[in-house]
């Protein structure tokens, strides 16, 4: 447990010294295994966190004097001595702010040169302090994969001489938009699981959104890292609504509003009024929290500000078009004009190749159908969908919806 | 997973002195630290059981009693709404808050299915 509360704050202390994450990580290990040995005898210090940077670092500082023996540069070496003798003063000294170190970490393991996979992994292990084990559950791949992802990701690093850095700038805003990235990916795949028996794994969110709310706090006038947050807090609020007795995934209209999460509800608006507050123009994380709470106003389905809900997707469509964002507007198209309106979107989208395979795309249209009174076609839109996911809860839903459809065929 | 903290604080109408100015900023410090760490997802504080009313459920009657209630260390001051990833965590968090005396008290929150 002193590893879960630490290890993020004392990786990002010695990546600042030592300036890689592999080596940070192993030094922060050693000084947990020297504390699990001389706790239990010396009795656990008054403040456990700066004990652990403190041994970590004179560890550091051994590790550097060692290199200088080995080889390269005396003068180089001179410098990281320095800086790492300085780095001891100051946090072995009182009330260190650690903030910047962890955001340095934040922005290193989140580098654009890694794969979305790398960072995600290395994000989760550096920053989340989960073990390979508990990433490679989440991510439902084996516990070999994640181990490597990692490895590589720290060599990829080194290679590439990834300083460690807060960037500012124009530089900022590009891996900014890299770290958000990551923590949204971290979300969506604990809220809509890509694969696997069950439709959501809740302790996915709870990790991004941990990592979201200590980002907020670290970069507070980012009006973005507000947007995201709001985001997944107001998606959060539905998670326990979104899963049936039997496990079965309730979609959001028809969802028990009462038993969203009031507080998560709260949380998220708030974020989003801080975010609107920040920005001149709302970003595509706050354009889309704008929508979640359209929703999370709404005391009943039928009260939704569909035209409202349009007109951000409008917005998201300018700022971010992508396929998937043309999905979702023409849902919202259909509810405030009608299917046959919401359908001319979804059919122009029918050709797009990088949608070939997305099983949304099928459901969409058979549930535009079905409103449409186009019983058969419907069903074997739903049929494809059910086709096409990997999640077996989701093909249940999207059976059950096709055998609707050809219930309503027969009646017709 | 979700716990709630209670601080059995006792009964703060029963005369207690206030914390120091000290206290406070170390508490405020302790605070902001779990905070930042993304632990906090809610918290407040309650004013004295002499402001406070319970409702006592008997068959169909309904017996309205007036605080300030008798069983004074049992007596809930405050509260902490914490994401945590196990129980462990949340004690780990809890043993390093500067408090002298008291005893607070680490709830699990019932939630759906976690991973």
């Amino acid at each position: 447990m002193i590893w879960r509360i630490e290890s993020a704050r004392l990786i990002a202390g010695l990546a600042r010294v030592v300036g890689d994450i592999g080596t940070a990580e192993e030094l922060a290990q050693d000084a947990l295994v020297a504390a699990l040995e001389q706790w239990p005898t010396s009795g656990v210090p008054e403040r456990p966190g700066a004990w652990l940077m403190g041994t970590a670092k004179h560890r550091a500082i051994d590790l550097i004097r060692r290199r200088q023996t080995l080889d390269r540069k005396h003068q180089e070496i001179g410098r990281d001595v320095e800086r790492a003798q300085e780095g001891l003063d100051r946090d072995t000294s009182i009330d260190e702010d650690v903030g910047d170190d962890l955001l340095g970490l934040i922005f290193m393991a989140c580098h654009p040169v890694l794969s979305k996979d790398a960072r995600v992994a290395l994000t989760l292990r550096v920053l989340g302090g989960l073990t390979t084990e508990e990433i490679a559950r989440g991510f439902l791949v084996a516990v070999s994969t994640i181990a490597q992802r990692i490895v590589r990701a720290k060599r990829t690093l080194a290679e590439a001489h990834v300083r460690f850095e807060v960037p500012s700038g124009p530089e900022r805003m590009a891996r900014l938009a890299s770290v958000l990235e990551v923590i949204y990916l971290i979300f969506n795949e604990g809220y809509s699981a890509t694969a696997g028996e069950d439709w959501v794994r809740p302790a996915l969110c709870e990790e991004a959104l941990r990592l979201g709310r200590i980002l907020a706090e670290l970069a507070p006038n980012e009006p973005e890292v507000h947007g995201l947050l709001a985001l997944m807090e107001l998606h959060a609020s539905r998670l326990r609504a979104r899963v049936g007795l039997s496990g079965e995934p309730v979609l959001l209209l028809e969802q028990d509003r009462s038993r969203w999460d009031r507080l998560l509800i709260r949380r998220g608006l708030a974020a989003l009024d801080r975010a609107e507050r920040l920005g001149d123009a709302m970003g595509p994380y706050t354009l889309q929290a704008a929508i979640a709470a359209c929703h999370a106003r709404a005391a009943t389905a039928a009260e939704t500000d569909w035209p409202r809900i349009t007109a951000l997707y409008d917005a998201v469509s300018q700022l971010a078009p992508s396929p998937v964002v043309e999905l979702n507007r023409a849902v919202a198209v259909g509810m405030t004009f009608g299917p046959a309106a919401g359908l001319d979107l979804v059919d122009a989208l029918v050709a797009e190749p990088s949608l070939k395979g997305y099983h949304l795309l099928p459901a969409v249209r058979g549930d535009l159908l079905r409103k449409l009174g186009r019983s058969e076609e419907a069903r074997a839109e739903f049929e494809r969908a059910a086709s096409l996911t990997q999640n077996a809860r989701e093909r249940e839903l999207l059976q059950r919806r096709a055998a609707e459809c050809a219930a309503e065929g027969m009646a017709g | 997973m979700r716990v709630l903290i209670l601080a059995k604080e006792g009964d703060q109408s029963a005369g207690t002195t206030p914390p120091t100015p000290e206290a406070m900023a170390e508490f405020q410090k302790y605070n902001e630290e779990l905070v930042k760490a993304g632990v906090v997802i809610g918290d407040g504080r309650l004013y004295p059981s002499s402001q406070g009313k319970r409702v006592r459920f008997d068959g169909k009657k309904r017996t309205v009693i007036d605080g300030p209630f008798a069983e004074t260390k049992e007596l809930v001051g405050g509260y902490w709404l914490w994401q945590v990833r196990s129980i462990d965590e949340a004690v780990e968090w809890l043993k390093r808050a500067p408090f002298d005396g008291n005893t607070f008290e680490i709830r699990q929150i019932v939630e759906m299915d976690g991973m």
